[in-house]
């Protein structure tokens, strides 16, 4: 087992309160004023000295977003949200501009290595290239010599933009458009940092790439933009994960992620989010209200998307395919998990547009004491995806008499030749599965743990190895004190 | 000299019902080998239900006590770690846990409560290796889910293979040969006489006398409405195959 692992492992199976990174750190923070206008844009834009057509880009997103009216079609709860009272960039003094690891401030290398994320190469997880971002900025990243080597790109976005300023330019927007939905939008505007890939045509990136985010100032939002491009016949795997302090008031995580594969290329993104899910009452915890989608843009391209929720008061979120190119394959595996008062509305879209395009879903939710946990999802099969086909499951497994499951899957298909399935399935852990694991020796948690990631298996093995581990951990962790 | 099992004037329920036993008295020392007969609804499910400490069902009178203890106030859990095993009547499926894992993850929950080290998985594989020597079972059975898509014969194998893994005290067969065929009762019945020990008792319920050929009982009682109504040596149980229950049913 690696560093890593361990680390998580033993932050997971530490006694007392089941959030395990709530901890704050003490960091002097370059912070703009509260609040939300034109001049808050401009500061942002002018904190990282961006081109000023990024500038025109984010104002124009801005004005945009000032017509809009915040969503209420998820099934979901949501307290107010007072735009204007929250920050929208907070970087720690010290990691202005681009760093090497030695460069980096101790105090958020310590950060990390509690997280269970050493950055120092040496200590790093072999085979992992981390991003590190920390509030609204990248702090670091690991292994980038490593990779320039095969011509591959790996940077904090920012960065992105003022090396790879023709990348950015080329492909920013063309995924999820500017002005795509509210928060998208929003994060069009006040974006802060994120992370950026270009696999070049014909390279198998040789590790995985991953950015890990950590949300530490109060009161600040997160808005990160994360890019991937893989070129033609390229292949990634990129995995991110995410915490953040516990703090008594909701936070709010908007990013957006944009994934353009060509033609034969093959994206695989993985997600093991962990926010602060909020306290037993349903008290702070982040909402999670984030845009990915990805475009199979060539022929034969490839997208999947993995996801492990277990953290945030509030996820919604919906990770897409445009399966545009002949014979382009989409995926998405997820697991959701509500315990106490959190709310999950997730799914996916999966547009066809392509030729014998293919895609299949397997969504997981589990339910447990106030949970409520949404499954929608949407398969369009459009008039010339001749040969389409779709494949949903969609399962959701209750704990207790007062959580929710539910799922709302929409189907429009309007090729003849198309075929579509969906199977879904509710059920409950039941007294015999119970019993059984008692009987042979395992405590009532172990059991519940045991049967619940049995009910996930088919999404946590689409995870690499090292995160499938940490992954069952906090499936477990999430779901202590649920069941007895 | 207190025997392994005492059983006195149980009765039991499922919360909320009648009693369904009602008055049980049975007592298995260390090395034996019990049969318990008795017509179908009689309560013998019950019985191993109650003496495994199944959740949802109310002892009303009597105790058990195990190993010289009373044991009214231990979970299920603790008692399977303490030795007593329960092959099911009806083993259940759990999808997506592996079986090999599933077993692993019990075998080192018993060791730890004996106080020894988790088996890591080398030295599980060679356990299991030698285990499945004594059982004729497939190793493609361990690569699959915990009884999912088992046939009801490889279900019932798995249950002794994994009584062959955890080495109880005591061991409760629920009907382990209803449903198997000649071939696989030969096998399990193999089994099961290489697993008896001066260390371990063996309570299996059954309905039929070919069992106890391969099996031979110390002792043979009959279950009938929720009473042990008559005990026997192991030629009692060709009576029965005589008489039948109902003159038993009808003196108790
Ligand atoms: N969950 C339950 N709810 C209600 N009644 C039950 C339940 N389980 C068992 N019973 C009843 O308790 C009685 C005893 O059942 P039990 O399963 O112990 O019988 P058995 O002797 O094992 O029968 P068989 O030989 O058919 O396996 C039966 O009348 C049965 O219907
Ligand atoms: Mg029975």
């Amino acid at each position: 087992m690696s560093a890593h692992l361990e680390t998580i492992g033993e932050i997971a199976s530490g006694s007392g309160d089941r959030y395990k990174y709530g901890f704050v750190t003490d960091i002097e923070s370059d912070t703009a004023p509260p609040g939300l206008s034109e001049d808050t844009v401009r500061f942002i834009s002018a904190k990282k000295q961006e081109p000023k057509w990024l500038l025109e880009w984010r104002l124009k997103a801005y004005r945009r977003w000032q017509n809009m009216k915040q969503p209420d079609w998820g099934k979901l709860n949501i307290a107010p949200i007072d735009y204007q009272g929250a920050t929208y960039y907070s970087a720690p003094k010290t990691a202005e501009g681009p760093k090497s690891l030695d460069e980096v401030d101790p105090e958020i290398l310590k950060v990390y290595e509690k997280l269970g994320i050493p950055l120092g190469e040496r200590a790093a997880l072999a085979g992992v290239a981390v991003d590190a971002v920390f509030d609204s900025v990248s702090v670091a990243t690991t292994f980038r010599s490593t990779l320039a080597a095969q011509g591959i790109i790996f940077c904090s976005f920012g960065e992105a933009v003022r090396e790879h300023p023709e990348l950015v330019q080329k492909y920013l927007g063309t995924v999820v458009p500017r002005g795509d939905n509210f928060f998208s939008t929003l994060n069009s505007a006040v974006f802060s940092d994120g992370s950026f890939a270009y696999i070049p045509p014909g390279v198998r990136c040789p590790m995985e790439l991953s950015t890990y985010f950590r949300i530490n100032q109060a009161k600040s939002g997160q808005f990160e933009r994360t890019l991937l491009i893989a070129d033609e016949g390229a292949y990634v795997s990129y995995l991110e994960g995410c915490t953040a302090p516990r703090r008594d008031e909701n936070q709010l995580h908007a990013a957006v992620v944009e994934l353009v594969a060509l033609a034969g290329a093959e994206i695989k993104y993985s997600t093991v989010q962990n926010w602060y899910p909020g306290d037993a009452n349903g008290a702070g915890g982040i909402y999670n209200f984030v845009t990915k989608r990805g475009i199979c843009r060539g022929d034969g391209s490839k997208i999947s998307w993995t996801q492990v929720e277990t953290g945030s008061a509030i996820t919604w979120k919906y990770p897409s395919c445009i399966l545009e190119g002949d014979n382009s394959v989409g995926e998405f595996y997820s697991v959701a998990v509500t315990a106490n008062h959190q709310q999950a509305d997730t799914g996916t879209k999966m547009i066809h547009l392509g030729r014998n395009s293919k895609s299949t879903i397997i969504s997981k939710g589990i339910s447990a004491g106030h949970g409520q946990n949404t499954y929608r999802g949407a398969v369009k099969i459009m008039p010339g995806a001749d040969g389409a086909r779709n494949y949903t499951q969609c399962d959701s497994l209750l704990i207790g008499k007062t959580c929710g499951a539910h799922a709302i899957p929409y189907i429009d298909t309007r090729s003849p030749s198309a075929r579509v399935e969906h199977e879904a399935t509710a059920s409950t852990i039941s007294d015999e599965q119970l019993f059984y694991c008692l009987q042979r020796g395992l405590t009532p948690e172990e059991s519940v743990s045991i049967i619940v990631n049995g009910f996930c298996k088919e999404v946590l093995k689409e995870l690499p190895m090292e995160f499938a581990v940490e992954a069952q951990k906090l499936l477990v962790v999430s779901l202590e004190g649920s069941v007895g | 000299m207190t025997k392994l099992l005492e059983v006195e004037n149980l009765h039991a329920r499922i919360a909320g019902g009648r009693d369904i036993l009602k008055g049980i008295s049975l007592s298995v020392g260390a090395g034996e080998v019990h049969a318990i007969m008795g017509p179908n609804g009689a309560g013998k499910s019950t019985l191993s239900a109650v003496l495994a400490a199944k959740p949802g069902y109310d002892v009303t009178a009597g105790s058990i006590s195990y190993g010289g203890a009373d044991i009214a106030d231990m979970a299920a859990d603790e008692r399977a770690r303490k030795g007593i095993f329960l092959a099911f009547q009806y083993p259940v499926e759990i999808p997506g846990v592996n079986n090999t894992y599933f077993l692993r993850a019990s075998v080192n929950a018993i060791r730890r409560e004996r106080g020894e080290p988790d088996l890591d998985a080398s030295q599980f594989l060679k356990l299991v290796k030698k285990k499945m020597s004594l059982l004729d079972i497939k190793d493609d059975l361990l690569k699959r889910a915990v009884n999912v898509g088992f046939s009801g014969g490889e279900k019932k194998r798995n249950e002794i293979f994994q009584m062959a893994m955890l080495e109880p005290k005591l061991a409760i067969l629920d009907e382990t040969d209803s449903g198997l065929d000649i071939d696989a009762l030969r096998a399990v019945s193999d089994g099961v006489n290489k697993l008896r020990d001066p260390n371990r008792a063996i309570v299996m319920i059954t309905h039929y006398q070919r069992l106890l050929d391969y099996i031979e009982p110390d002792f043979v009682h009959v279950l009938a409405n929720g009473r042990i109504v008559a005990s026997g040596d192991k030629s009692f149980a060709r009576e029965l195959e005589k008489t039948g229950y109902a003159h038993l049913e009808r003196a108790a």
